[in-house]
């Protein structure tokens, strides 16, 4: 430490060219196979292409049909109303889930919580999309635990119901979710200093109180990233709802990740798969940008 | 401070649904994949006759041999390479004077956020002139390229915080940059490079959309791409199902288990900053 005291800090102060060289695998790749192919969505979107033949140019007509076209419509509002279940319902649950944890004493008990929650985050999202497909399905566990707790006549298919489908999606995504938001919560609570605590009972605030005045206003970090991942995931999910419904029936689960898939890769139409796609990258940002900027209120 | 009785045990009742709720949809595929193929499963008991032959049938026909393999060398091609270059430019970004640095970052930043189906159909065209398309390469290079903005946000948070009285008490002892940044950081920063290989390997291992799209064969696929294909061929019986999606879902379960504490600490130090 004394050694270099009183010396300026070993900085260049000329642009550190040589330095660059070190950014440079990192950033070619990236433009290559992010940064390019993302411009040419954007320039596909404006074109008619089947993939084989000549595309056509199409002026905004791609984009306008995300407005008309009820299939867009759908699946946009279809991502919109997953945000409830991958978001919302995660991060209230894990707000529950996670003040309870706490209060356990630390043992095997609270560990296997813990454990238990946070698988469904690791495994792929093709594995559980199979899983709870088969939850589902006429003769699956769902179906079975109504009937044993005598609701057997609601059973159904519940992934081929036009009003059921979306939602037991989205059970699917809160399944998926509710570790990572509990697991984080969990450690956010952990940092936020006791005294405030104290302070606070002995103001003779009772402990739903407490929740509101000390724990939610400290959690404010996290919730956020809660927020961001969640939504981030809710906006793009793919993977569950292609193995599980393919946005079936009709276009009742039909999201913009499995539409582009669908316009793209079966349907051949190039432009409107890339618009969609835009569309949906413009969206991600539009509301994640906003949600950052809570961060750094006070 | 001790809590009445009853709330106790709502606690531990409300902790016990939830834990149900995460573990159930997991043991109800074991306790499917071991019922005899063809029947109607009982829903979640153990079977009387457990027909762990269920495994070895799904294992022959879905051709898992050759999805491992084909999954192995995915992630082979991508996690060392991603790590590499990723760790390089967080430092570089970190600790010089990158001319341009900061916009490089933020083009980075954006990354974070663009879904990999904004780029799926130019990918898909782009692989094919160059002729990669069904090759193993097709995926890796674009997953490599996907992971970039998280490895760089994470490796410059890392290195930012990084002490540097020891990077400087190198420096004038004469040793190079590459020299400070492979003997001295590298070493130091394994913690955040070896979640962050953690994090890697449970990205590419799960990966669904690049190996469906740019990969026709479904051996040729990572093991979660190929049970989609599996998925359509064996959709009826049941039993198989559930036996290769628990096959499929074992090796991130493991990974896990056994790097569960300090993958989770990691995690959530990164996911702070």
């Amino acid at each position: 430490m004394g050694i270099v005291s009183g010396q300026p800090r070993i900085r260049r102060r000329h642009p550190d060219w040589h330095g660059l060289l070190w950014v440079l695998p990192a950033l070619v790749v990236y433009t290559a196979f992010v940064l390019y192919p993302l411009l040419q969505s954007v320039q596909y979107s404006f074109y008619n292409w089947d993939g084989v033949g000549e595309a056509t140019w199409a002026g905004l007509a791609n984009w306008e049909s995300l407005f008309t076209d009820p299939e867009m419509l759908h699946a946009v509002g279809n991502a919109f109303a997953l945000i409830v279940f991958y978001t919302v319902v995660p991060i209230l649950l894990g707000l529950l889930g996670a003040a309870l944890i706490r209060q356990v004493r630390p043992g095997p008990f609270g560990t296997a919580t813990r454990v238990a929650l946070f698988v469904p985050q690791v495994i792929p999202l093709v594995g559980a999309g199979i899983a709870w497909s088969w939850l589902y399905s006429q003769t699956g566990l769902v179906n079975q635990f109504l009937a044993w707790i005598g609701l057997g006549s609601l059973g159904r298919a519940w992934l081929g119901d036009f009003t059921f489908a979306l939602p037991a999606v989205g059970v699917i995504g809160i399944w998926v979710m509710l570790g990572f938001c509990t697991i984080l919560l969990l450690s956010g609570m952990g940092r936020i200093d006791p005294s405030l605590y104290e302070a606070a009972r002995l103001d003779g605030a009772g402990s739903v109180a407490e929740f509101f005045a000390v724990t939610l206003p400290g959690l404010r970090q996290e919730i956020v990233v809660c927020v961001t991942f969640t939504i981030i995931a809710a906006l793009t999910s793919f993977d569950i709802i292609q193995v599980s419904t393919q946005g079936g029936p009709g276009y009742q689960t039909l999201v913009p990740g499995v539409d582009v898939y669908r316009l793209a890769f079966l349907d051949q139409h190039l432009g409107q798969a890339s618009a969609l796609a835009i569309f949906l990258t413009l969206m991600v940002l539009a509301i994640i940008i906003p949600v950052q900027q809570l961060r750094r209120v006070r | 401070m001790i809590s009445p009785l009853s709330e106790r045990v709502s606690r531990v009742i409300i902790l016990l649904a939830l834990a149900v709720f995460g573990i159930v949809p997991l043991l109800s595929l074991l306790s499917t994949a071991l019922t005899p193929q063809g029947s109607l499963p009982p829903g979640l008991a153990w079977p009387t006759d457990p027909q762990w032959q269920n495994f070895a049938d799904a294992w022959s026909a879905a051709n898992f041999l050759a999805l491992l393999e084909s999954s192995c060398l995915i992630v082979l091609g991508v996690v060392p390479i991603s790590l590499a270059i990723a760790s390089l430019a967080g430092y570089a970004l970190a600790q010089f004077r990158v001319p341009g640095g900061p916009t490089i970052y933020i083009l980075f930043l954006i990354g974070l956020t663009l879904p990999a189906e904004s780029l799926i159909t130019p990918l898909y065209y782009d692989l094919k002139s160059l002729g990669l398309l069904g090759s193993q390469l097709a995926v890796i290079l674009p997953e490599i390229a996907l992971l970039m903005p998280f490895g760089v946000f994470w490796m410059r948070a890392h290195f930012t915080n990084t002490e540097t009285a020891l990077t400087e008490a190198a420096t004038i002892d004469g040793a190079s940059r590459w020299q400070t940044f492979t003997r001295i950081n590298l070493p130091l920063a394994t913690p955040a490079w070896s979640a962050l290989a953690i994090l890697y390997f449970l990205a590419t291992w799960n990966q669904y959309l690049l190996p469906l799209v740019l990969i026709s064969d479904p051996s040729k696929r990572t093991m979660a791409g190929g049970l989609g294909a599996f998925q359509g061929q064996y959709g009826d019986n049941i039993q198989l199902l559930c036996a290769g999606s628990l096959i499929i879902i074992t090796p991130s379960l493991i990974v896990f288990l056994v790097f569960q504490r300090s993958f989770v600490r990691a995690l959530l130090a990164g996911a702070v900053k």
